[in-house]
């Protein structure tokens, strides 16, 4: 095994740290200011500095990063932190009152048992979200729309829990 | 501790009073001081036990599951076995995974639980089979409490809900009667199990009991999982696994902020694939991923091929149909009923295919990642695996450790597949923890995720049959071409076939000339094992060939089936099982009624149909799909299973419906390709597992009851979906698919 470690450069004398500007966000109702680099993705902000682990890292395209931004699905792994000056973010950690009462879509998964590994279920719920946000009785092709990947096949019984919540609770 | 009750042969229960006062129901160990023990199920105490039940005085129950859950429901279904016959209240109960079970026994493992496995269809089958005892010891315990403080013959009290119940309705909570029931001789004989009509949980449904966790983000898999001080690793592997490093500049890479260093990795010589590195690979060890992937990015790195950086996918399927056209080239023989050979003089009718089914990937949710910690005489790892016994395998080996001084915790897996059974990420975290002496938290990429993999062989399968004046089939020839997944993994020579072809598969069995045979093929590409194997593949070739067949004869292809299955019986099987054609004939029956199968020549949209058995479990498909210019729609998907008795019908619903989806989602899209040795699926763009768009909105499911033994059914509705999709396909275009993935070639073909 070859190993190359990092060398402080002794010629160099040490200043201290620019301070940075801090990005000012919030994160499931909480302020946070966000002293790192900026070009950090959201992902990573969330799952290594607040330690939120709920949302997810499966790759481009798969969904499971996905947070809302501004009531907004958006995948987290493409938002840099340069951008989230001001903006509310919202996780699957959010999603669930402060009393620890289930939003109706939480308690609609529950219901319909619509999780497999459950890897993707963060996804799932935030994509749905934002669709329930945007259209409160979203009809099947919009359900169709949802960019969310899943190899354990809950598709049916999320689009069933997410009719569930379009019917007021009922299946 | 004075007896114990028999779980197995080498696994005896025995019972230990947390200090709390609680009842526990476990395994002793032999004199292991601290084991590697869930502290949640042990209370105070940690000497000596291996726990599967625990009950406090508060009534609580804490049930403690053993095989990695990777979405099958294990850690729901396996619990509730054990809590009916416990009779506990399930709304008391709690689930916790266990971890690994392993003890020191002469420097050798002992796998304290027995079977550990995951997503191997078998958790259910080995759970009925010896865990009921541990909920049975519990209750009879709990009961002999109740009859001494009555003063009552333990006979005459009953249990429900986690309460034990006297003839004058006096009645004590199981918390109640914990502390006491600990100081109770165990019996000496194992107790009689429940009779069926007294289930209360065992086929009722219920819901995943991570749910509630999941839904709020609060559950924790390996990825999650952190250890104070540890490094991010993210690797950088060569493209060929048997390649090497040319040139490599780290400079700009250790530059980022937070990167720490930069590590070589290669594989053991003489090591199993799935055992060692996979391939040799430059990882970078950071404070946090994203300073990792930065760094990654700015390595400068120059691989050079291998002997595998000629390998293509496209020149190894030529090779593959050259094999099987080649007169004088001979197989290994799998199975070989009657005369082919001579039946072929009785033929009033021949029909001949040929199938291609591609490379496949398995492209878990969650990528490979372990997180590990080295301490002087401990390792503690959480590792996303289905066979943890395997994992402490490959950490023993390169730890050097005692068997019992390596814990592996297994929290819920984020997607199995056959993946996880294969531990070379694990051999890269260890690695990487020995060579930066601190605790690593290991990611892969989702590109490396792919590039990566053991995957799925393709196979070109050339399928003959022979059919009489009388219309019945009288000879069957499989031959399948195809790099075997255990080539490369100390498997006999003869036994390659193994993982390709099975003996058993249909129509073995119930055509009186029958042979199949495998054509090996050679290649640098690493295989290995994936769900469904080999029945996902051979399923497709033979129940489209029914359809084929049952075309040129002009028949109804149900019709075919059923006069193929024929009167029921039982029909010995070379794995020691039996077909029962009455059963497999029973949920094709059904689905074609669900599906109104009476209307498959005049209705608009192509109806297919397809069935199967796997391991004494029976399933059929039945679907109807839609074609309109060139959008294939699937309008419904009806699936039928016979496992014997349900556990969680709830799960099994949830299993089949996700299987067929899971199949049909392969099938439709899916194909792993190379060139020059090289991955050309780099994510899911170029892997596009089927969005809701494309699969059915629904998927009808039809669970016959039953009695029998239970059979697992993680992937029983994986190998019947894609045929029953390609057969309606044809009934709606006249156009047989006999490549996958379906949609590339209907596309082709239309």
């Amino acid at each position: 095994m070859v190993q190359v470690q990092a060398q402080p450069d002794a010629s160099r004398p040490i200043a201290p740290e620019k301070v940075r500007e801090g990005i000012d966000l919030t994160v499931n109702g909480e302020r946070f200011v966000h002293t790192g680099d900026p070009q950090m993705p959201l992902l990573w902000y969330l799952r290594d500095v607040l330690r939120l682990t709920g949302t997810k890292y499966g790759g481009e395209l798969s969904g499971a990063d996905l947070v809302l931004l501004d009531g907004k699905a958006v995948p987290a792994m493409g938002v840099p932190m340069a951008r989230l000056a001001q903006r509310k973010v919202t996780t699957v950690e959010g999603l669930a009152g402060a009393d620890g009462s289930l939003h109706p879509l939480q308690q609609a998964f529950i219901d319909e048992d619509a999780i497999g590994c459950g890897y993707c279920t963060p996804g799932w719920l935030i994509a749905a979200l934002d669709l329930l946000n945007r259209k409160p009785r979203p009809s099947d092709d919009d359900i169709d729309q949802l960019p969310v990947l899943c190899r354990c096949g809950c598709h049916t019984r999320v689009r069933r829990a997410i009719r569930r919540v379009a019917n007021g609770g009922q299946s | 501790m004075s007896a114990g009750v028999q779980l197995s042969r080498r696994r005896f229960l025995q019972v230990l009073a947390g200090t709390a006062g609680a009842l526990v129901i476990g395994i002793p160990l032999a004199e292991a001081a601290d084991p590697p023990l869930p502290p949640a199920l042990l209370g105070d105490d940690y000497r000596g036990l291996g726990a599967y039940v625990r009950i406090d005085s508060d009534g609580n129950v804490l049930i403690g599951t053993r095989d990695p859950d990777t979405g099958t429901g294990t850690s729901t279904a396996l619990p509730r076995i054990i809590a009916d016959e416990l009779d506990a209240d399930w709304n008391r109960v709690g689930v916790i995974p266990l971890g690994l079970g392993v003890d020191n026994r002469n420097g050798q493992p002992f796998w304290r639980y027995g079977h550990q496995t995951g997503g191997l269809g078998d958790s259910i089958p080995a759970a009925w089979a010896d865990l009921r005892q541990a909920g049975a010891l519990a209750r009879w315990l709990l009961t002999q409490a109740a009859a001494r403080r009555l003063g009552v013959p333990a006979e005459r009290l009953r249990c429900q809900a986690g309460t034990v119940i006297a003839p004058d309705g006096r009645r004590f909570g199981y918390g109640d009667l914990a502390e006491a029931a600990s100081k109770i001789a165990l019996p000496t004989a194992p107790l009689p199990l429940k009779s069926p009509d007294r289930y209360t949980l065992i086929g009722q449904p219920a819901g995943d009991v991570d749910a509630r966790a999941l839904v709020t983000g609060q559950s924790r898999y390996a990825i999650d999982s952190d250890f104070a001080g540890a490094l991010v690793a993210v690797l950088a592997h060569c493209p060929w696994h048997d390649g090497s490093l040319g040139t490599i500049d780290t400079a700009d890479a250790l530059a980022v902020k937070g990167v720490v260093k930069v590590v070589q990795l290669r594989p053991e010589a003489n090591r199993l694939p799935g055992q060692t590195v996979r391939a040799p690979a430059v990882a970078v060890l950071a404070e946090n991923t994203w300073a990792a992937l930065q760094g990654r990015a700015r390595l400068k790195l120059r691989w050079q091929p291998g002997a595998s950086g000629s390998a293509g996918s496209a020149a190894l399927e030529q090779q593959a149909t050259d094999l099987l056209d080649d007169k004088n080239a001979t197989g290994q023989l799998v199975r070989s009923d009657g005369d082919v050979d001579s039946a072929g003089k009785k033929a009033a009718r021949r029909v001949e295919a040929t199938y291609f089914q591609p490379w496949l990937a398995h492209a878990t949710p969650e990528p490979m990642n372990c997180l590990v910690r080295l301490d002087k005489d401990r390792a503690t790892l959480v590792v996303p695996t289905q066979a943890p016994q395997q994992a402490w395998a490959v950490v023993q080996r390169l730890t050097g450790l005692a068997p019992d001084q390596i814990e592996i915790q297994v929290p819920r897996v984020g997607g199995g597949y056959g993946r996880r059974l294969d531990h070379d990420y694990v051999a890269e975290a260890v690695m990487l923890a020995k060579a930066v002496d601190k605790p690593v938290r290991l990611l892969w990429t989702r590109q490396e995720d792919l590039a990566q993999d053991f995957y799925r062989p393709a196979s070109v399968q050339r399928l003959n049959a022979v059919v009489d004046r009388k219309r019945n089939l009288i000879a069957w020839t499989q031959r399948v071409a195809s790099a075997s997944a255990l080539a490369g993994r100390g498997v006999p020579d003869d036994r390659l076939w193994a993982s390709e072809l099975q003996a058993d598969q249909l129509p073995a069995g119930l055509v009186p000339n029958y042979r199949s045979s495998w054509y090996r093929l050679d290649s640098p590409i690493p295989r290995g094992p994936h769900r469904g194997m080999p029945h996902l593949a051979n399923a497709f070739a033979a129940e489209s060939f029914v359809d084929e067949i049952a075309h040129a004869l002009k028949e109804n292809p149900l019709d075919t089936r059923l006069r193929l299955l024929g009167e029921p019986r039982q029909i010995p099987l070379a794995n020691g099982g039996t077909l029962d054609t009455g059963r497999l004939a029973n949920v094709l029956r059904l689905v074609a009624e669900r599906i109104e199968w009476k209307n498959w020549l005049r209705s608009v949209n192509g109806l297919g149909i397809a069935c199967w058995h796997v391991n004494g479990a029976y399933v059929a498909h039945a679907v109807e799909a839609a074609l309109q210019g060139e959008k294939l729609g699937i309008v419904r998907a009806v699936c039928a299973v016979d496992v014997g008795r349900v556990i969680n019908p709830l799960g099994l619903e949830g299993q089949v419906a996700g299987a067929t989806l899971d199949a049909l989602s392969a099938a439709l899209n899916l194909a792993v390709t190379f060139k020059d040795g090289q991955v050309q699926q780099h994510g899911y763009k170029d892997y596009p597992l089927a969005g809701m768009a494309q699969l059915p909105r629904a998927v009808e499911v039809i669970v016959v009851p039953g009695d029998r033994v239970p059979a697992g059914a993680s992937f029983l509705a994986m190998p019947t979906a894609a045929p029953a999709l390609a057969n309606a396909v044809f009934r709606a275009s006249a156009v047989r698919v006999r490549r996958l993935p379906l949609m590339k070639e209907l596309l082709r073909l239309l």
